[in-house]
């Protein structure tokens, strides 16, 4: 039998083009956007969520959370962290790298920075902060909500504040973004004390 | 140590120009002395005499106490409850608050709470899992994690608002922590999860214990590299083994503990293990500070707090000051 992990673990090897596809995949979709209000948004949520769910499950055990941050997770999917984790590894991470909760899982953050390095060497470019999930979005479609967000076409749902941002002094970040313009929250803006 | 301004009993001092809380740790680490923290564990009891008994043992020693929130997971006294009944005998609080057992409607709550009974500072933690705790079959909640509680309590005080937008009418004046672990892998990423910490909101931080020291420079230099060191305050965590036993055990258990084999055969060889913790404890305490970049550090000592007195007085880490104490215990040492 195959390692339940394994096939979670080689997407994140593969993250270079997987992230690449993915913007692809996004993009083709954003050209849809007039047929998409024509059909309207909700009513097309629930088939999208289907195919989401399917592609998404196989390739990175997705959970479903309507907020996807694969592309700035290295093509991890954090949502399978037992702590929920969004923003990094806890510090009960192993020795040998798995996760202090289930021992013989990879620590979804561990596999997550090695797939965020393969997207981009930077090691400082990992210094955002993600917003906590928002419960009401789970089971939604997340690629919709990425093109939405790409015509700013209004979301039934209004994103709650992303307490990790300096507020008033950053630009709204969203999970959705580009990895180009990757939310960074740079140490020289941050809070001295 | 007393401030001038200081009330009787100790906290909430007046917040000074440039300070975010009314605390005493906050006005020790800027004033530059070399701080020192320990741990209280609450108790399995509703009775504040076992909380004032616990605290009692740090008297003039420690600059601030944390009060542990369910640590690994088990179920105690609420730190909350525990930090309410030290404050309003003076201690200075350092409230452990973790993202495991509330979400953010009870957190926001708790940090008003916590702040309205005299907490000014609060540590910000993800927590342990429920699974290694006396309630593994328990909901873990984990509507924050440790980041984003961070900029939560930080949106609180600094734009007095929730995280909804709605206004607090009067902020919760706490000075922020945050613990970071120097010695769990990916070790190259460790420093740059710290930067993240400082970006939420850290305006302190305390360390996992520290028993591999060379790891712990190597730590250090990429911090100062990276200048966190000049903006937040790095409490160093340390603490007694009690045996070899002991420390094979928690090495094995508990999660994020890193002790090397080094420490564990000089444990081995000692007659007396128990006191041979304390002086590797001392030893460890000694190499500490000697590093750029830290300033102070907090002793977690479960089940010998007792000898956290030998442990301060032993490696002369206060300079020849006496923290604050009780008015009580003040007199019955006979100290000014």
């Amino acid at each position: 039998m195959m390692d339940k992990y394994a096939m979670r673990l080689w997407s994140v090897r593969n993250a270079r083009w997987l992230a690449r596809l993915y913007n692809g995949l996004e993009s083709f979709l954003a050209l849809l956007h007039p047929l998409f209000v024509r059909i309207g948004y909700e009513r097309l949520d629930g088939y999208f969520l289907a195919v989401e769910k399917k592609i998404k499950g196989f390739l990175f055990d997705s959970q479903s959370c309507g907020q996807c941050t694969l592309k700035l997770t290295g093509m991890s999917c954090p949502m399978n962290c037992p702590k929920r984790l969004r923003n990094g590894p806890c510090g009960g991470v192993r020795p040998d790298g798995n996760c202090e909760v289930i021992p013989d899982m990879p620590c979804v953050w561990v596999v997550a920075w090695e797939g965020r390095r393969r997207l981009d060497p930077d090691l400082r470019a990992v210094r955002f902060v993600l917003p906590p999930a928002d419960d009401r979005l789970k089971n939604t479609s997340a690629w919709l909500r990425e093109v939405r967000k790409r015509h700013a076409h209004p979301e039934p749902v209004i994103p709650a504040r992303n307490p990790g941002q300096q507020p008033g002094r950053h630009p709204e970040e969203h999970p959705g973004q580009h990895l180009e313009q990757h939310p960074v929250v740079h140490l020289e803006q941050s809070h001295a004390v | 140590m007393r401030f001038d301004d200081e009330p009787d009993p100790g906290e909430n001092l007046p917040i000074l120009p440039g300070h975010f809380s009314p605390g005493r740790l906050e006005r020790v680490l800027r004033s530059g002395a070399f701080a020192v923290t320990a741990e209280v564990s609450p108790p399995d009891s509703a009775d504040p005499e076992d909380v004032y008994e616990r605290a009692a043992v740090f008297d003039g020693w420690v600059d601030a106490i944390n009060a542990t929130d369910g640590s690994g997971g088990n179920c105690h006294m609420s730190s909350v409850g525990v930090c309410s009944l030290l404050t309003r005998r003076g201690y200075a609080m350092i409230l452990q608050m973790t993202c495991r057992d509330r979400n953010r409607i009870s957190i926001q709550g708790d940090a008003l709470g916590a702040s309205a009974m005299g907490v000014a500072n609060i540590l910000c933690l993800t927590g342990d899992s429920v699974s290694n705790g006396d309630h593994p079959e328990a909901k873990a909640v984990f509507d924050l994690d440790c980041m984003t509680l961070l900029g939560t309590l930080r949106t609180m005080r600094d734009e007095g608002e929730y995280l909804s937008g709605r206004k607090i009418k009067s902020p919760p004046r706490v000075f922020l922590g945050a613990a970071i672990n120097p010695f769990s892998p990916p070790h190259d990423f460790r420093p740059v999860r710290f930067a993240q910490k400082v970006v939420a909101g850290a305006q302190f931080v305390q360390t996992q214990y520290c028993f591999d020291i060379d790891r712990f420079k190597r730590y250090m230099q990429r911090v100062r590299d990276e200048g966190l060191h000049e903006q937040v305050f790095i409490l160093a965590g340390v603490g007694p083994l009690a045996s070899a036993r002991a420390a094979e055990w928690i090495r094995t258990n508990v999660p994020g503990v890193f002790i090397p084999d080094a420490c564990i055969d000089r444990l081995k060889g000692a007659k007396d293990q128990a006191q041979e913790g304390v002086e590797i404890c001392k030893d460890v305490i000694g190499q500490l500070r000697e590093i750029e970049g830290v300033h102070g550090v907090h002793i977690m000592a479960y089940r010998q707090e007792h000898r956290v007195p030998e442990i301060v007085a032993g490696s002369g880490i206060l300079e020849g000051r006496t923290p604050w104490q009780p008015a009580t215990a003040q007199a019955a040492s006979g100290a000014a």
